[in-house]
C-alpha cells in the first residue's frame, strides 16, 4: 500500500545546530507510528515539517501524493485541513474559554449553524470526558485536561492524519492510560493515520504499531515496539534503561 | 566542568550587524502586512474586541493624564504670561500647546507603555507556548488574525484617544484658572479656540495613527520574534515599549516638519 506520510532524506539545521541528518520513515494509513528519543534530538522539529510549519533544508516530505514542503497558499490549506496537531503544551488560546478554542475552528471552516457547532463541541468534549469543562477557561484545568482538550481541538475537523507532540508527557499513569486509549480509538473507530512522538514506554506500547527511534539527527532503529527495545545499540539500552 | 558564570563582552561590530539585521527583518515584516494584510479572511469580530482593548480599557489612564498635564501647564504658564501682561492669552495659550503637541504625543506615549507591553507579552507568549503555530496549523492566518486587528484597532483608536485626551486636557487647564482667576467658561472656549485652525486639530490629531500604526507594528513584530521562553517574552514587552516609544517621537519631527511644509505656520 502506498504510504501515508514518507519523509526522505530530510535535512534541518538551525544556524550551526544540526538537528536533523537525513531522516528517513514511512507511515502507512490506518497505522501509528511512534518516534521515541531523548530530549532534544529533533522529534518536534521533525513533525513540524509534516504541516510545513518548518522547511526543510533538503529532503522530500510526502503526504499522500503531495509535497507538503513545496505547497503554497491554498493548496498548502486544503492539505493541512486534513491534518490535527496536537502540540508539545496544548496550545489551547488562553485568551478563550474551552468551547471558544473549538468554535474558532469551526466556525472558520465549516458551515455548521451556532446549533450544529454547540453539538459538535459537545460530542468532542464528551469524547474526551471532559463535558462539563465547556465553559471553563484553559487557565483553570490540570495539564492531562489541557492535553485531552488539545486532542479533541485537534480533531474537531475529522482530519485523516493526526500528529501528537508527547500527548502523555507528565501526566500520571491513569491519565497516560486514557489518552493512549484514545488515540488507539482514533484508529480502530475513524481509520486516522497517526504519528506519535512520545519517551513514554505505557504509551508507545498502547498506541504504536511501529517504532523510530530518533538519535542525533538520523533514524537509529525502526520496527516493533519489542524489537527496538531488544536492539543491542548501547544508545537505545542506554534510553530503555536496559 | 567549571559552572562559574563567565559573562562575555560583547562586540560592538556584531551588534550592529544584529541590529541591522533586526531592521530588515522588520521591514519584511511590514512588507508582507500590506501585501497579505488585507485579504480574506476579516476578522471583524476580533476587531471589535482589540478596539475595545485598546480604546474603551484606555480612557481612564489617558483622561487622567491629560487632566493633571492641562491643569499643571496652566499653573507653570500662568506666571511668565502675567509678568508680559497677556493673562487673558491663558487658554490660547493652552489650547495651542495640547491640541497640536502635548495631547497627541502624551496621549501616544502613555499608549505605547501601556499597549506595546500588553501587545509584546501577549503575542510574545502566544508564540512561546505555539498557540502562534496552532493557528497556522488550523489553515488560518496569524497574520490576519493577531496583527491586521491590532495594528487596525491602534490606529482607529490613538485619534479617537487624543482628541479625549485633548478636551480634558483643556478642561484641566479651564478647572485650574477657575479655581485661581475666576474665569468664566464660555470666554475660556471661545479664547481657546481664536488661534486654531480646524485643519490644524484635524492634522495634529490624525497624525497619532501614525503613532498607533507604530505601536502595534513594532509590539506585533517583537511579540512574533520571540523564541526561547518567560524572559524572552518580557524582553519583548520592554523593547515593544521602548522602540515605538523612540519612533514616535522620530516620527513626531517628521511629521510635525513635513505638515509645517504642507500646510505653513499658524502665524503666516
Ligand atoms: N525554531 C527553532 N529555531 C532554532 N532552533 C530550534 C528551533 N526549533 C528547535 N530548535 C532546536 O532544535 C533542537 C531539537 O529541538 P526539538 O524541539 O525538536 O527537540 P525534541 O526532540 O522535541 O525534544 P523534547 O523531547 O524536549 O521536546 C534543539 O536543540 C532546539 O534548540
Ligand atoms: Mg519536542
Amino acid at each position: 500500500m502506498k504510504p501515508a506520510v514518507r519523509i526522505v532524506d530530510l535535512h534541518k539545521s538551525f544556524g550551526a545546530n544540526e538537528v536533523l541528518k537525513g531522516v528517513s520513515m514511512e507511515v502507512e494509513p490506518g497505522k501509528t507510528v511512534a518516534v521515541m528519543g531523548g530530549s532534544g534530538s529533533g522529534k518536534s522539529v521533525l513533525i513540524k515539517h509534516v504541516v510545513q510549519l518548518l522547511l526543510p533544508d533538503s529532503g522530500e516530505v510526502w503526504y499522500g501524493d503531495k509535497r507538503m514542503d513545496l505547497l503554497r497558499g491554498k493548496e498548502l490549506d486544503d492539505q493541512r485541513l486534513t491534518i490535527g496537531y496536537l502540540f508539545q503544551g496544548g496550545a489551547l488560546f488562553d485568551s478563550m474559554s474551552v468551547a471558544e478554542n473549538f468554535d474558532f475552528v469551526l466556525d472558520r471552516h465549516t458551515s455548521l449553524t451556532l446549533a450544529e457547532r454547540k453539538d459538535r463541541i459537545e460530542e468532542l468534549l464528551t469524547w474526551v470526558e471532559l463535558e462539563e469543562k465547556f465553559n471553563a477557561s484553559p487557565a483553570d484545568l490540570s495539564g492531562g485536561q489541557r492535553k485531552r482538550i488539545a486532542l479533541a481541538r485537534g480533531i474537531a475537523l475529522d482530519p485523516k492524519l493526526m500528529l501528537f507532540d508527547e500527548p502523555t508527557t507528565g501526566l500520571d499513569p491513569v491519565s497516560v492510560r486514557l489518552v493512549s486509549d484514545l488515540i488507539v480509538r482514533l484508529r480502530d473507530e475513524l481509520d486516522m493515520t497517526s504519528i506519535v512522538i512520545t519517551h513514554d514506554l505505557l504509551c508507545a506500547e498502547i498506541a504504536a504499531d511501529h517504532v523510530n527511534f530518533l538519535f542525533e539527527g538520523l533514524i537509529l532503529e525502526s520496527g516493533t515496539l519489542d524489537e527496538v527495545q531488544r536492539s543491542d545499540k548501547p544508545e537505545l539500552r542506554n534510553f530503555f534503561g536496559g | 566542568m567549571s559552572l562559574r558564570l563567565t559573562i562575555r563582552p560583547t562586540d560592538r561590530r556584531e551588534s550592529i550587524a544584529q541590529f541591522l539585521d533586526k531592521v530588515g527583518d522588520f521591514g519584511r515584516f511590514v512588507a508582507s502586512f500590506f501585501r497579505d494584510g488585507f485579504r480574506r479572511p476579516w476578522e471583524v469580530r476580533e476587531l471589535l474586541r482589540q478596539m475595545d482593548e485598546v480604546g474603551t480599557r484606555s480612557f481612564l489612564l489617558t483622561g487622567v493624564t491629560g487632566l493633571a498635564i492641562g491643569a499643571v501647564l496652566a499653573m507653570q504658564s500662568r506666571g511668565t504670561l502675567i509678568q508680559f501682561g497677556a493673562e487673558a492669552m491663558l487658554p490660547n495659550m493652552l489650547a495651542l500647546s495640547i491640541i497640536k503637541e502635548i495631547g497627541p504625543v502624551l496621549t501616544a506615549l502613555v499608549l505605547a507603555g501601556r499597549l506595546g507591553a500588553g501587545i509584546g507579552a501577549e503575542i510574545g507568549s502566544m508564540r512561546v507556548t505555539e498557540q502562534i503555530d496552532a493557528i497556522e496549523v488550523m489553515a488560518l492566518r496569524p497574520l490576519n488574525y493577531l496583527v491586521v486587528t491590532r495594528v487596525l484597532a491602534c490606529v482607529i483608536m490613538f485619534p479617537v484617544l487624543t482628541v479625549w485626551t485633548d478636551a480634558l486636557g483643556l478642561f484641566g487647564g479651564y478647572l485650574e484658572s477657575a479655581l485661581s482667576s475666576q474665569i468664566d467658561p464660555r470666554l475660556y472656549l471661545d479664547t481657546a479656540f481664536t488661534s486654531i485652525r480646524f485643519s490644524d486639530v484635524l492634522a495634529d490629531t490624525m497624525k497619532t495613527a501614525i503613532f498607533g500604526g507604530i505601536v502595534g507594528m513594532v509590539s506585533c513584530y517583537l511579540g512574533f520574534r520571540v523564541r526561547g521562553g518567560t524572559r524572552a517574552v518580557g524582553q519583548a514587552a520592554m523593547q515593544s515599549v521602548v522602540a515605538s516609544s523612540v519612533l514616535i517621537i522620530l516620527a513626531d519631527l517628521f511629521v510635525v516638519r513635513l505638515s509645517l511644509l504642507l500646510f505653513g505656520d499658524i502665524a503666516s
